[in-house]
C-alpha cells in the first residue's frame, strides 16, 4: 500500500503542477484574480504531496520492503539502518525523487515566504516552477518510476555499493540536490521578470535570498563530497576532475557569478540583462549536470544505471527548458531598460571582472567536459584529465582571487585609481612579505602554481578582512562581516590547495607486523594485522601506534569486503593534526608476510574544507543579515505608523 | 560613461571573455587529444618520453611481476594490435587483474617503459573506464579486440 500512495502523491502533485502552470497563465493573461488566488496553495499543496512521496520512499527502504524493484535491487535487509535510510537516494529513480521534491518543496517556500516581489511577477515566478517541474515529473513518472513493484520478492535484495555505504552518503547529496535544485528558483524568478517586464532592483532583492540559500547548501554539497571522496577512494586526493565533479562545479561557478551581479543590480540597479542571463544559465548548468550524470553517458560511482531511453528523455527537456528560456530572454530583453551607468574605476566594474573571469571558467570546465563526449559520438575517443583543467583554469583562478581582494575595497559607483591603490597597500606588502619568506624556505623545492597559489592566499587573506579596518566591529553590518568571512574562506582553501600539492610527503612501504617505519617526522609501529567484521562486511585491519614525539595514538586503516555486491575498499586511516593530516592506506598483502603501506603527510589540508565551510558560512551570514535589517526595516515601520 | 555606450562595452566584454575562453579551451584540447593513448597508438605515432598521456589496454595475462620492494609491479599492457611493458609503483586498485582492462596515467621512460603514476581499473563490477568500452579480451586466443 505504501508505495502505491507514494505513486499516488506523485500522480497528483504532477497534476497540481499543470493546475499550478494553467491557473497562473489564465490568470495573468486575463487579469483574473480569483484564478491567481488559487496559485499559491497550488504549490504549497505540490510542495507537501512530493514531500510525501519522498518520505513514503524513505520507509520502504527503511523497511526493506522487496517487494518494491528499487529496493530489492538497491537495498540489502542487513544493511545498517543508516544506509538503508541514505540508501533511498542512493540510486538513479531514488535520486530523481529527490530532485522533484526539492523542486517541489522550493515551490512552496516561495509560495509561502516570498514577500517582496509584486503579485504578477510572483505568480509568473511560481507558474515558471510549476512548468519546470512537469518536465522532471513526466521523467520521473514514465522513465524511471521509483515505486513500481515485482511479482516475485527477493528475500535480501542486491545492495547498495560498498562505496557509498558511509556516512557522507546522508548529507552530500541532499545539501548538494537543496543547492542545485534550489536554483530552479532562480530560473523562475528570471522567466517571472522576463514575462512581466520587471527587472529592476526591487526585483534583485527579491531575488537574492533564494540565489544566497542556494549557493550556501551547494558549497557545502560540493565541499562534503570533496572531502568524501578524498577519505573513502584511498588516493589522497581531494579533486580529481571527474566530469560528475565538473557538473557540480558548473552551476556552483554561475551560482557564484549571479550572487555578484544580483547584488549589483540591487544596490546599483545596473546589469540588467546579465543578471537575468545568469539566472537562467545557472539552474541550465545543474540540468546539463543531471544530463550528463544520469544519461548513462558517463561511467562512475555517481551513474548508477544506464538506460539509453533515460538519456534521450533529459536531452528533451534540456533543449526545452534552456532553449525557451534563451528564447523569452532574446524575445523580452529589448524591452529591459538600460541600466544605471557606471564609471570604470568603481565596485561594479570590479564585479562585472569577477563575473568575467567567472564566466571564463565555467567556459572552459564546459568545454572540458563535453568535447569528449562530442568527439566520442563521432568515434574518436579522447580523454580530458587534470592536465587540462589544471593548466587552463588554474591561472584564472588565480587572477580571479586577486580581483576578490581588490573588489571590496573600491567604492560603488565611482572611486579614484590612486585611492585604491593606497587601500591596496598593506595586502600588497604582505603578499611581499610571503613571496620573500617562502623563497629563503621553499625556493626550489616547490612548483609555480603551489608557490603563486600561496603568495596570493597570504595577500588574499590581509585584503579580506580589510574592510573591517577602523571600523566598530559590533555595528558592522552581519552582510558585510558575511562577505569579509567568505573572502577569507577562499584564501584559507587556497592556502590548503597550495600546501596540499606543495609539501606532501608520500612514503610506499611493504612493511611486517613489528616493523618500524618512519617518514616526514612521524614514527609508526606496525603492530599487527587482525580480521575484523561489521553488520555487512569483514575486513582486514593493521593496528598501527604512530607518534612524532608525544603521546603515540593507535590508527587502524583497514581493507574491506562486501559480500553483496561482491566488492572491496579500502578504508584509510586519518589522523588530524592542528598542522595536517596523516593518512594512511592498507594494500594487499605480498611475498614474505609483508602488507603493502601507503602513507601521506599533508601539511595543512584541511584548510580545503575549512575554507569552503567558511564561504557558505559567510553567505549563511549575509542571508541572515539582509533578511533581519528587512524585518527591522519593516517593524519600525509599522511602529511608526502605530 | 554614456549608458548605451556601456551596455556596448559590457556585451563587448562578455564577447571577448566568451571566445577567449574557448580559444585557450580549443588550443589546449588539442594538446589532449592526444593524451589518451592505446599500446598500438603508441607504435603507429610514438610518444616522447617525459610526456604525460593515458595508456589503456588489457592486461597481459601471465606479464604481472611483483618488484622485491612489494610495491612496485610491472605489467605488459596490449590492445591486440602492440605491447608494451609498463610498471607502477603503489596500491594498485582491487579489480586491477591480469587480463582485464586498465587504464594508467603516467609517461615513458627513455627506454620504453611505460611508468604509470596512477592505475584507474574498474571500481566496481559494473565500472569500466570510458575508453575501454568495447574491447574484449578473448580468453581462448589471448587476442585482444578493439571495435572502435
Amino acid at each position: 500500500m505504501i508505495a502505491e500512495t507514494g505513486l499516488a502523491a506523485l500522480w497528483l502533485a504532477a497534476s497540481l503542477a499543470l493546475l499550478q502552470l494553467l491557473l497562473a497563465f489564465a490568470g495573468l493573461k486575463g487579469g483574473k484574480s480569483e484564478l491567481l488566488a488559487a496559485v499559491r496553495p497550488a504549490a504549497v499543496a505540490q510542495g507537501l504531496l512530493t514531500a510525501t512521496a519522498f518520505a513514503l520512499l524513505i520507509i520502504l527502504f527503511l523497511r526493506s520492503d522487496m517487494s518494491v524493484l528499487l529496493v530489492a535491487t538497491n537495498s540489502h535487509s542487513m544493511k545498517p539502518w543508516l544506509y538503508k535510510f541514505a540508501g533511498t537516494w542512493g540510486n538513479h529513480e531514488g535520486s530523481m525523487l529527490l530532485w522533484v521534491t526539492v523542486m517541489g518543496v522550493a515551490g512552496a517556500a516561495v509560495a509561502l515566504f516570498e514577500r517582496a516581489l509584486q503579485r504578477d511577477a510572483h505568480m509568473a515566478t511560481l507558474g515558471g516552477q510549476a512548468a519546470i517541474s512537469l518536465g522532471f515529473y513526466a521523467f520521473l513518472l514514465f522513465s524511471s518510476n521509483p515505486f513500481a513493484r515485482i511479482a516475485q520478492p527477493p528475500a535480501d535484495g542486491q545492495g547498495l555499493n560498498p562505496l557509498l555505504q558511509d556516512p557522507g552518503l546522508a548529507f552530500h547529496p541532499p545539501t548538494l540536490y537543496l543547492g542545485y535544485v534550489g536554483l530552479s528558483v532562480a530560473f523562475s524568478f528570471a522567466i517571472g521578470a522576463l514575462l512581466t517586464r520587471q527587472v529592476d532592483a526591487a526585483f534583485a532583492r527579491a531575488m537574492r535570498p533564494w540565489v544566497l540559500a542556494a549557493w550556501v547548501l551547494l558549497t557545502l554539497g560540493i565541499t562534503a563530497g570533496s572531502y568524501w571522496a578524498y577519505y573513502e577512494l584511498g588516493w589522497g586526493g581531494w579533486w580529481f576532475w571527474d566530469p560528475v565533479e565538473n557538473a557540480s562545479l558548473m552551476p556552483w561557478l554561475a551560482a557564484t557569478a549571479l550572487l555578484h551581479s544580483v547584488t549589483v543590480l540591487a544596490t546599483r540597479d545596473a546589469l540588467r540583462a546579465w543578471t537575468i542571463m545568469l539566472a537562467v544559465i545557472a539552474f541550465s548548468m545543474s540540468m546539463v549536470g543531471t544530463f550528463l550524470v544520469r544519461s548513462g553517458i558517463l561511467t562512475s560511482v555517481h551513474a548508477f544505471a544506464v538506460d539509453p531511453t533515460r538519456g534521450s528523455f533529459i536531452l528533451a527537456l534540456l533543449a526545452i527548458y534552456i532553449g525557451g528560456a534563451l528564447a523569452l530572454f532574446g524575445w523580452r530583453i529589448g524591452s529591459v531598460r538600460e541600466g544605471a551607468p557606471f564609471e570604470l574605476v568603481s565596485r561594479e566594474t570590479m564585479l562585472v571582472v569577477n563575473n568575467l573571469l567567472l564566466s571564463v571558467i565555467l567556459g572552459i570546465v564546459l568545454i572540458g567536459t563535453l568535447y569528449p563526449l562530442m568527439t566520442e559520438a563521432f568515434g574518436h575517443k579522447v580523454s580530458v584529465g587534470a592536465p587540462y583543467f589544471d593548466r587552463i583554469a588554474g591561472p584564472i583562478a588565480l587572477a580571479l582571487m586577486i580581483a576578490l581582494a581588490i573588489g571590496p575595497m573600491v567604492r560603488w559607483r565611482r572611486d579614484g585609481a590612486g585611492a585604491v591603490g593606497k587601500r591596496l597597500l598593506v595586502p600588497a606588502v604582505v603578499g611581499l612579505v610571503a613571496v620573500a619568506v617562502l623563497a629563503a624556505f621553499a625556493w626550489g623545492r616547490i612548483g609555480v602554481l603551489p608557490f603563486l597559489g600561496l603568495v596570493i592566499a597570504v595577500a588574499v587573506g590581509a585584503a579580506s578582512i580589510a574592510p573591517l579596518w577602523k571600523r566598530n566591529l559590533l555595528r558592522t553590518p552581519l552582510f558585510t562581516w558575511g562577505m569579509v568571512i567568505a573572502h577569507l574562506g577562499c584564501a584559507v582553501s587556497l592556502a590548503g590547495m597550495a600546501c596540499d600539492s606543495a609539501f606532501t610527503v608520500e612514503k610506499l612501504v611493504a612493511a611486517r607486523p613489528g616493523d618500524t617505519i618512519q617518514t616526514a617526522g612521524w614514527t609508526l609501529r606496525f603492530i599487527q594485522i587482525m580480521p575484523v567484521a561489521g553488520d555487512n562486511w569483514t575486513a582486514l585491519q593493521a593496528d598501527m601506534r604512530v607518534d612524532r614525539g608525544g603521546t603515540p595514538v593507535l590508527i587502524r586503516p583497514q581493507s574491506r569486503f562486501f559480500a553483496s555486491p561482491p566488492t572491496s575498499t579500502s578504508e584509510a586511516a586519518l589522523l588530524t593534526r592542528w598542522d595536517g593530516q596523516l593518512y594512511v592506506v592498507l594494500g594487499e598483502e605480498v611475498e614474505g608476510g609483508r602488507w603493502q603501506l601507503r602513507i601521506w603527510w599533508k601539511p595543512f589540508v584541511t584548510l580545503i574544507w575549512l575554507g569552503g565551510v567558511m564561504i557558505a558560512l559567510g553567505g549563511a551570514l549575509a542571508l541572515v543579515g539582509r533578511e533581519r535589517r528587512g524585518w527591522l526595516m519593516k517593524w519600525r515601520a509599522r511602529r511608526a505608523l502605530a | 560613461m554614456k549608458a548605451k555606450h556601456q551596455r556596448l562595452f559590457l556585451a563587448l566584454a562578455a564577447l571577448v571573455a566568451i571566445i577567449g575562453a574557448g580559444l585557450l579551451a580549443v588550443s589546449a584540447l588539442k594538446d589532449e587529444a592526444a593524451y589518451f593513448y592505446t599500446p598500438g597508438d603508441v607504435k603507429t605515432k610514438g610518444v616522447e618520453p617525459g610526456k604525460a598521456i593515458r595508456l589503456g589496454g588489457m592486461v597481459v595475462k601471465g606479464s604481472l611481476k611483483r618488484a622485491a620492494d612489494g610495491v612496485t609491479i610491472r605489467f605488459d599492457v596490449t590492445d591486440g594490435k602492440a605491447t608494451v611493458p609498463a610498471t607502477f609503483s603503489g596500491i594498485a586498485p582491487d579489480l586491477f587483474k591480469e587480463g582485464s582492462g586498465v587504464v594508467a596515467e603516467g609517461a615513458f621512460d627513455g627506454k620504453g617503459t611505460f611508468v604509470a603514476t596512477n592505475l584507474l581499473a574498474k571500481h566496481d563490477e559494473r565500472y569500466m573506464p570510458r575508453e575501454l568500452e568495447g574491447m574484449s579480451y578473448n580468453e581462448s586466443t589471448h587476442e585482444m579486440k578493439a571495435e572502435r
